[in-house]
C-alpha cells in the first residue's frame, strides 16, 4: 500500500498527555506517571481504562520460587506505579494468579488496580467454585471482570456470569479468544448476549478481527482487550533485526516494542493492550506507548506495510 | 479441543527456560546433600550389572522403585505442580513405575546379566548408565548454567528416566519390555518439552531413550543367538 507523507500525522490525545508529551515525557526506562496514560471508556458504563494493561500468560508462572516472586512482584509495581490499571490472568496459566496476589499484598492492594480473570473450566456447573478460587489466590474483594477463556463451555458459563453480575460479585463480564480461533461463534456470542467485554490478538501483522470483530464491537458497544500484541515476542524478535522507520518520531514511539503497541491501541475501538513482561524497564517501555502521540489511521496503514515489508 | 489443528506445541508450554531452570535449582538445594546418596545408589547399580551372578536381582529394581516414587513425590507433586497444572497427572506414571519395580523386588527379581556372556549392547548399556550418572549433571555448567541447577540421577527424571532405561537395556526378562514403557513416554515428553522451549539440551533424553532401546534390542538378539 502506498506510504503517506512524512508530516506530523499523529494525534494528540487528552490534554495532560499531550502537555507531558510536549513537554518531553521522562525516558520510557523512568517510573511513569499516572496522570500522563491515555485513556479510553468501557462503552457500557463510560469508565475510563488507561490503554496498556499488563498480561500474565508464561511470564508470571514462576510457581513458590522467592527470587522471581519478586521479580513478578517488581512488574506489577512498576505497572501500579506508572499509573496502569488492568491486571488479566486465567486459573490455565500456572501460578500466574498466586502471583499476582502475592505482587498485590506486597503492594498493600492498590485500589486502581482493574482485576481481569477469566473462568477455565469444562463443567459448567464449577464456575462459581473455580472464580472464587481465583479471587482467593488474587486476594482480592471482587474481579472486576470475569471473562469465558477460549469460549470454554460458554453458555453455561455466561448464565453464571451474568448472575454474578446482577448479584455485584463481579463488575463486568466477556468472552475471550486468542489467534484467530472461532471467530464466528465468537462473533454469534457476541451479537447475542449482553457482553461488556471482548479480548483477541491482534498486532500490526495479524489484523484480522479489523474486519468483523471490532466492527462488531463498536456496534454492540462492547470494550476490546488485545492479547499478543507482540505475538509472544516473536513479533519484537522479527522487527528488531531491522533498522526502526527513520520516521518513527511521528508515531510517538521510541522503540520497536512501542511502535508495535502504539499502532495497536491507536485502533479506536480497542479499549486496551495487555501485554505480557518479566522486565520492569519493559512495563514501564510499554507503559509508555499510553502517552503523548497516538497514530491516526493514515500513519497506521503506512506502520503495517513498514512491518510487512521487513 | 476445538480448532485443534491450529494449535502449536508452544501453546501448551506454561512456563520459560529461565523458571524451569530454577525448578531444578531449587529442587536442589531443597534436597541437598540426598544427590550424593542417590549417585552413590547409581553406582551400587552399576556394580550389581557388573558383577557375575543375581545378588542384586532384588536390590536393583527395590532402588529404582525408591527413587521414582521418590521423584513421583517431592519432584512432581512437590515442585513442578507448581508451575505445571499437568504435573499432578504425569506423578502417578512415575509412582506406578516404582511400585512396578518394588513388586518385581519382592518376587523374582530383575533378571540381572549376571554370568552369561555379555554382548555389545551390554557394554553400550553399561555405558549409557555411567553417562547418566555423570555426564548428565554437567550439562548444566557445559551449556554454561550454575551447578546448583544440575540434573542428578534419582533427583531429577529426565538422567533417572535414562539410566532406568540403560540397566533395563543390560537386563534380561520380558518384564522389562514393559518396564521400558513409562521411561520412555517420559523421555519423549521431556524432549518435546525442552525443545519447544528451546533448549539445546532437548535431544538429550530422547538420544537416550532411544539408544537404550536399540541396546536392548541388540541384547535381546544376541541372548537368542547364545
Ligand atoms: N485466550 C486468551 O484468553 C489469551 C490468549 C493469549 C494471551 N492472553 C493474555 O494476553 C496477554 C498477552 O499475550 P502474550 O503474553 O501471549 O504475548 P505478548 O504480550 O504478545 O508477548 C509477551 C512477550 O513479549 C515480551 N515483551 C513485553 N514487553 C516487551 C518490551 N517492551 N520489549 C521487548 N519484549 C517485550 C515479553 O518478554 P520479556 O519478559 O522479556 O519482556 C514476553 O515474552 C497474556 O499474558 C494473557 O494475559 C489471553
Amino acid at each position: 500500500m502506498a506510504s503517506t507523507e512524512p508530516t506530523r500525522r499523529a494525534m494528540l490525545l487528552g490534554g495532560t498527555a499531550a502537555a507531558a508529551a510536549l513537554a518531553g515525557p521522562p525516558a520510557w526506562a523512568q517510573p511513569a506517571t499516572a496522570q500522563s496514560l491515555i485513556a479510553r471508556p468501557i462503552p457500557s458504563s463510560g469508565e475510563p481504562l488507561p490503554i496498556v494493561g499488563l498480561g500474565s500468560w508464561i511470564t508470571f508462572n514462576v510457581g513458590n520460587d522467592p527470587k522471581l516472586l519478586d521479580e513478578s512482584a517488581a512488574v506489577v509495581a512498576a505497572f501500579v506505579e506508572g499509573g496502569g490499571r488492568m491486571i488479566d490472568s486465567s486459573p490455565m496459566y500456572g501460578s500466574a494468579q498466586a502471583t499476582i496476589g502475592y505482587a498485590l499484598r506486597k503492594l498493600g492492594p492498590p485500589a486502581h488496580v482493574f482485576a481481569a480473570d477469566k473462568v477455565w473450566i469444562s463443567d459448567g456447573a464449577r464456575g462459581r467454585e473455580q472464580i472464587e478460587q481465583s479471587r482467593a489466590l488474587w486476594g482480592i474483594r471482587r474481579f472486576d471482570l470475569m471473562q469465558v477463556h477460549n469460549l470454554l463451555t460458554w453458555e453455561k458459563h455466561i448464565e453464571t456470569l451474568l448472575e454474578m453480575k446482577a448479584s455485584g460479585q463481579v463488575r463486568y463480564i466477556g468472552i475471550t479468544t486468542s489467534e484467530g480461533r472461532r471467530h464466528s461463534e465468537f462473533e454469534r456470542v457476541m451479537a447475542s448476549r449482553p457482553l461488556d467485554f471482548v479480548q483477541v490478538s491482534y498486532n500490526v501483522l495479524d489484523r484480522e478481527i479489523e474486519a468483523r470483530i471490532l466492527p462488531l464491537a463498536r456496534e454492540r458497544g462492547i470494550a476490546v482487550i488485545v492479547n499478543r500484541p507482540f505475538r509472544q515476542k516473536d513479533l519484537i524478535r522479527h522487527v528488531e533485526r531491522h533498522p526502526l522507520p527513520t520516521w518513527l518520531t511521528e508515531t510517538g514511539a521510541k522503540s520497536w516494542a512501542q511502535f508495535l503497541l502504539k499502532f495497536v491501541v491507536s485502533n479506536p475501538v480497542v479499549t486496551c493492550a495487555i501485554p505480557a513482561t518479566t522486565r520492569v524497564d519493559h512495563v514501564r517501555e510499554n507503559l509508555a506507548a499510553a502517552r503523548g502521540m497516538l497514530p491516526d489511521a493514515a500513519l497506521r496503514v503506512r506502520m503495517a506495510d513498514y512491518v510487512k515489508q521487513l | 479441543m476445538s480448532e485443534w489443528w491450529t494449535y502449536e506445541l508452544s501453546d501448551f508450554l506454561l512456563f520459560s527456560d529461565r523458571v524451569y531452570i530454577r525448578l531444578f535449582e531449587l529442587h536442589n538445594a531443597a534436597l541437598w546433600p540426598a544427590q550424593i546418596g542417590t549417585l552413590l545408589l547409581g553406582c551400587a547399580i552399576l556394580y550389581a550389572l557388573l558383577r557375575p551372578g543375581q545378588s542384586g536381582a532384588r536390590f536393583v529394581p527395590l532402588a529404582l522403585g525408591v527413587l521414582w516414587i521418590g521423584i513421583a513425590w517431592t519432584f512432581f507433586w512437590q515442585r513442578y505442580a507448581t508451575i505445571n497444572w499437568a504435573a499432578p497427572y504425569i506423578a502417578p506414571l512415575f509412582m506406578l513405575q516404582g511400585v512396578a519395580f518394588i513388586a518385581l523386588a519382592a518376587g523374582p527379581g530383575l533378571a540381572l546379566p549376571g554370568s552369561a556372556k555379555r554382548p555389545l549392547g551390554y557394554l553400550a548399556a553399561v555405558s549409557l548408565l555411567l553417562l547418566c550418572l555423570f555426564a548428565y549433571p554437567v550439562l548444566a555448567p557445559a551449556l554454561g548454567r550454575p551447578m546448583a541447577t544440575a540434573e542428578v540421577f534419582g533427583i531429577a527424571p529426565d538422567p533417572t528416566a535414562a539410566a532406568t532405561l540403560a540397566v533395563l537395556a543390560a537386563c534380561r526378562g520380558r518384564e522389562r519390555w514393559l518396564l521400558m514403557i513409562v521411561p520412555l513416554l517420559w523421555s519423549a515428553l521431556t524432549g518435546l518439552t525442552l525443545w519447544t522451549m528451546g533448549a539445546q539440551e532437548a535431544l538429550v533424553a530422547p538420544t537416550c531413550a532411544l539408544a537404550a532401546g536399540a541396546m536392548a534390542v541388540a541384547c535381546r538378539s544376541a541372548d537368542r543367538g547364545a
